[in-house]
């Protein structure tokens, strides 16, 4: 049969620090490949069209959203979701903070929230409330109004800074 | 024994303390199970093949193509559903004249909105349900939609339920006093015009359930986004032919509820049935489209309104004419008759004045249904009277805070009872105010404003005073024949190692009920808020109770939670006093260890306690009461609803080039009664605030004359953002109900209920000047620039 209707592909790529081989239905979204096939469900799907970032992922260093990606074109990229930021402790000073100043409620948003907040704070500095709030408009929270989000990452933000002058 | 709330340095002192949350480090760990999180063995998945017409007779369905898709594994139609499932009617005793048709999972003969489940295919993986209910070909005959809510009782507009007669769901007229010469004889009539878009919640998390049954034990197990298990089980088992002993609902975590998660669906009752035919697990998670069609709307209403004023601006009369439209159906088990219900009971609500007319009529249409959704009913009353008192002030040359003190009343005034026949148990309105002036600098920022003001920038402050329906009785909605428990109950027993363990019927939405209620226990047993594990959300498991609805978690749970933790300890004592041949009434439990009450001194560990009672309860005396167990329901009975009051004020801009809002801060002083958790209250108010602020800014579902809906996607329905969102301030008065040793009322819609009124009079107050007003929310750039005469048309 022809390559060209091929409907399952095979894909090689690395998830959370391991290697993870798999065939997956060419039109598998990531965030379904992550969550379905690796049990990886932290990160959620919700608007899947790319609007509210439940399903933000790091890929190749960028916060990517799982929902707009096919995990067909994961084929050789390197992906963290929450599951493995934690693990490695990357986010460990975030998710206190999270879990100190109450900048979760429901806790459905908070996966996407972390990865799309780390990528702000892995720039380095101490950014603005206004810069922590137009980072993180992209990713949508009905539950807390924000605030104790930007307060929380802002917390990290001096935190860090100061470690990083120390 | 009672505790000491006013001793911030009493012995167990964490009621009234932030402490933290133990289901929140889970969570930022992304190991939360949230439904759409958990696969059973043989789990099939259901997509539902949905009307695209407003009206339409359905006639034949062909499921050829469907069946052929791959994993496809059954199809089923409204009929076959209907053979399995009773249909269900909503109304409410209490709502008299209420009407509604009897309602099925799958549409039977007739679709009447669109997104109304028409058809269902199941299948072993979700793409392939979807795929093949795409698949599914449904005749349809368009049949005429009832889509105007002003006209929907016009003698052309066709009738949407013949055997109903009319599209009147539900007219109440309530009247007060002597309204007609209260306002003949007033000093300054001011009459408005206001109306409030439709809504959706808009949870993160779509609506899930996942419902296996087990044909061997008769037993239908769903595990469920819901805020109302027991409620659920009830339903689930009367419909579907099971004794309700038969049905379990598991409510694990659940992503955002704000009262849409606690109705009766037709797509989730369907999975049910579709489980019990089919004798496998079924799931169903809607995707954002159908979360768009088939989510509760609410808010819908346009409403008249006059306000009767003395020359002193003392309130003589407030007459509301209310009108909203509920879609096709009132919703099972609420029905869709209590928002409207709400304008009448809530209007004028702060305000000390005779005479109040007010009414509500509810009418059919082909959309969404309608009905509760956060803050139920006061968003639309508190913008009707808050906007009246303003345009009122303004009229007289008064100070809006000004008017507000002449007619609020006093804080001594209580018990009282409101011209809309509603009983205050104690309210704050006069301290709250000042508390709320005090946090803004309201003189500092009228000078900012002014200043401002001179530099061609116009900016607006708004001031808008609620009350707040709290700790619902059977009033609500048990009186009218609901099954719906407004008793709630909790279970705390000591285990072996002297922790603690609290089942509640009260549920975690991620408000931090389990944090309080531990907490409440932590505090009544004598443990630390660490050596209790609370358990909610199984129906299996936990005492029978409501649920999460009307705020009812802290102040009837809360309650629960405190006398059965009150009760074990007084148990643990009893064996203590035996072990130590001790009187009870001179030992306390501080801390883990019971203690000498007067000198502190410890004398027994609860874990040697637990010890001895279970595994050496031959050394203590034969016949000793040894029950580590108790358990304790709460009702309110001695008023139909704790209310609370609170006052909210915005300070924003106006562009008036472009008609854009930018908030600029936003304040709110609260009385939710004793505060069992700073932090957990201040962040409810907070995230109820702005969703308030999306109900006056940006959130309008809009349907086209066909009934249509038009913005059904994130990307088109406007939610609140972080980027536009102020910083808030919150602050507290604390007037306990006495009906409770706790003191709790709620606190959940408080911040819902005031801010888009805070809003629309911050906004009018920074256009006055040019002459312009608007009260039709949200208020996007076109309509303000239209008020600005800026556009036309």
């Amino acid at each position: 049969m022809s390559e060209i209707i091929r409907d399952q592909i095979d894909i090689a790529l690395m998830v959370n620090g391991e290697p993870v081989e798999a065939r997956v239905p060419a039109g598998q979204h990531l965030i379904d490949f992550l969550r379905l096939e690796l049990g990886l469900t932290g990160a959620h799907a919700s608007c899947e069209h790319g609007v509210c970032g439940a399903c933000t992922i790091r890929v190749n260093g960028d916060a990517v959203r799982g929902c707009l990606m096919l995990a067909a074109q994961a084929e050789g990229a390197e992906v963290w979701t929450v599951e493995g930021l934690t693990d490695s402790g990357e986010i460990a000073d975030l998710q206190e903070a999270f879990v100190a100043r109450n900048a979760l409620q429901c806790g459905f948003c908070t996966p996407g929230m972390l990865v799309a907040a780390q990528e702000l704070l892995s720039r380095g500095g101490a950014p603005s409330r206004e810069e922590i709030r137009e980072h993180l408009s992209g990713n949508y929270c009905r539950c807390t109004g924000y605030e104790a989000i930007i307060d929380a990452v802002e917390t990290v933000a001096g935190d860090r800074a100061g470690k990083g002058t120390a | 024994m009672t505790i000491q709330f006013g001793n911030p340095d009493r012995p167990n002192s964490y009621i009234g303390k932030t402490v933290p949350r133990p289901n929140a480090g889970r969570l930022v760990q992304g190991r939360g199970r949230f439904v759409d999180d958990v696969v059973l063995p043989r789990m099939t998945h259901v997509a539902f093949v949905r009307s695209p017409y407003a009206h339409a007779r359905i006639g034949a369905i062909g499921f050829e193509a469907a069946r052929r898709v791959k994993g496809v594994v059954r199809v089923f139609t409204g009929a076959d559903l209907a053979a399995v499932c009773t249909p269900w009617v909503a109304v409410l005793a209490h709502l008299k004249g209420l009407k509604s048709p009897p309602q099925y999972p799958l549409a039977v003969e007739r679709a009447c909105w669109v997104g109304e489940p028409v058809a269902a295919v199941v299948a072993t993986t979700r793409a392939a349900a979807e795929e093949a209910a795409s698949l599914v070909e449904v005749e349809y005959e368009a049949l005429p939609a009832v889509t105007d809510m002003m006209s929907a009782l016009d003698e052309g507009t066709p009738v949407l339920h013949p055997d109903l007669g009319d599209n009147l769901a539900f007219r109440r007229v309530h009247e007060e006093g002597d309204v007609e010469d209260a306002f003949a004889k007033a000093h300054k009539v001011v009459s408005a015009e206001f109306s409030t878009a439709r809504h959706t919640g808009v949870t993160l998390e779509p609506r899930s359930i996942l419902v296996d049954f087990n044909p061997a034990e008769g037993q239908l197990t769903a595990w469920h986004a819901t805020q109302a298990p027991h409620m659920m089980q009830t339903v689930f088992a009367k419909h579907l032919d099971l004794p309700e002993s038969r049905v379990r609902v598991i409510c694990g975590d659940v992503g955002g509820s704000y009262g849409i998660k606690v109705h009766v669906y037709p797509d989730e009752v369907a999975a049910a049935a579709i489980a019990k035919v089919m004798g496998r697990p079924v799931k169903f998670v809607a995707d954002r489209l159908e979360s768009f069609t088939t989510d509760i709307h609410a808010r819908d209403h346009k409403i008249k309104a006059r306000i009767a004023v003395d020359a002193d601006g003392r309130i003589l009369a407030m007459d509301v004419d209310d009108w909203t439209a509920i879609g096709a159906y009132s919703v099972y088990p609420r029905t869709s008759a209590i928002e409207g219900n709400q304008v009448v009971n809530l209007c004028g609500g702060p305000y000390d004045f005779a005479n109040y007319r007010a009414s509500t009529t509810v009418v059919f249409q082909n959309k969404t249904p309608t009905c509760q959704y956060r803050a139920v009913g006061h968003p639309i009353a508190v913008a009707i009277t808050e906007g009246l008192v303003d345009m009122a002030a303004a009229e007289l040359g008064l100070d809006p805070v000004e008017i507000r003190r002449r007619n609020m009343y006093a804080d001594d005034a209580y018990p009282v009872t409101s011209p809309a026949k509603m009983r205050f148990e104690g309210l704050s309105h006069h301290a709250s105010m000042d508390k709320l002036l005090a946090l803004m600098d309201y003189d500092a920022l009228r000078a900012d404003q002014a200043e401002a003001r001179a530099r061609g920038v116009h900016r607006g402050i708004g001031i808008a005073s609620f009350i707040e329906l709290t700790n619902p009785s059977p009033f609500m909605y048990g009186i009218g024949g609901a099954r719906i428990s407004a008793q709630d109950g909790c279970t705390v027993r000591m285990d072996p190692d002297g922790s603690v363990v609290a089942l509640s019927g009260v549920t975690e939405q991620g408000q931090g009920t389990e944090a309080m209620l531990a907490q409440v226990v932590a505090e009544g047993v004598g443990v630390s808020p660490d050596k209790v594990r609370v358990i909610t959300g199984d129906t299996q498991v936990t005492p029978y109770g409501g649920g999460t609805w009307a705020s009812r978690g802290a102040g009837i749970g809360g309650e629960a939670a405190l006398q059965s933790a009150r009760a074990l300890r007084e148990s643990i004592l009893t064996v203590a006093a035996a072990m130590l041949q001790s009187d009870p009434e001179k030992l306390d439990i501080r801390a883990g260890a019971v203690v000498d009450s007067d000198t502190g001194e410890e004398r027994l560990s609860l874990e040697e306690l637990g010890r001895i009672v279970y595994f050496r309860g031959d050394t203590l005396p034969k016949g000793l009461p040894r029950e580590l167990v108790q358990t304790r329901h709460f009702i309110t009975s001695d008023y139909p609803f704790a209310f609370t009051n609170g006052v909210q004020a915005s300070y924003l801009e106006v562009d008036v080039e472009t008609g854009v809002v930018t908030l600029l801060k936003h304040w709110c002083v609260e009385d939710c009664g004793r505060i069992i958790n700073p932090q957990l209250v201040d962040e409810q108010i907070r995230g109820g605030i702005v969703q308030g602020l999306g109900g006056a800014l940006y959130e309008e579902i809009h349907y086209d004359e066909d009934g249509q809906l038009l913005n059904g996607s994130m990307a088109d329905y406007l939610v609140p953002m972080a980027a536009e969102m102020p910083d808030m301030v919150v602050g507290h008065v604390e007037t306990p109900t006495k009906e409770s040793l706790l003191g709790a009322k709620g606190a959940g819609e408080a911040g819902t209920a005031g801010a888009p009124a805070a809003v629309m009079n911050a906004i009018n107050d920074a256009l006055r000047p040019l002459g312009a007003c608007v009260t039709e929310m949200p208020f996007t750039p076109e309509r303000i620039l239209r008020a600005l005469g800026a556009i036309e048309g």
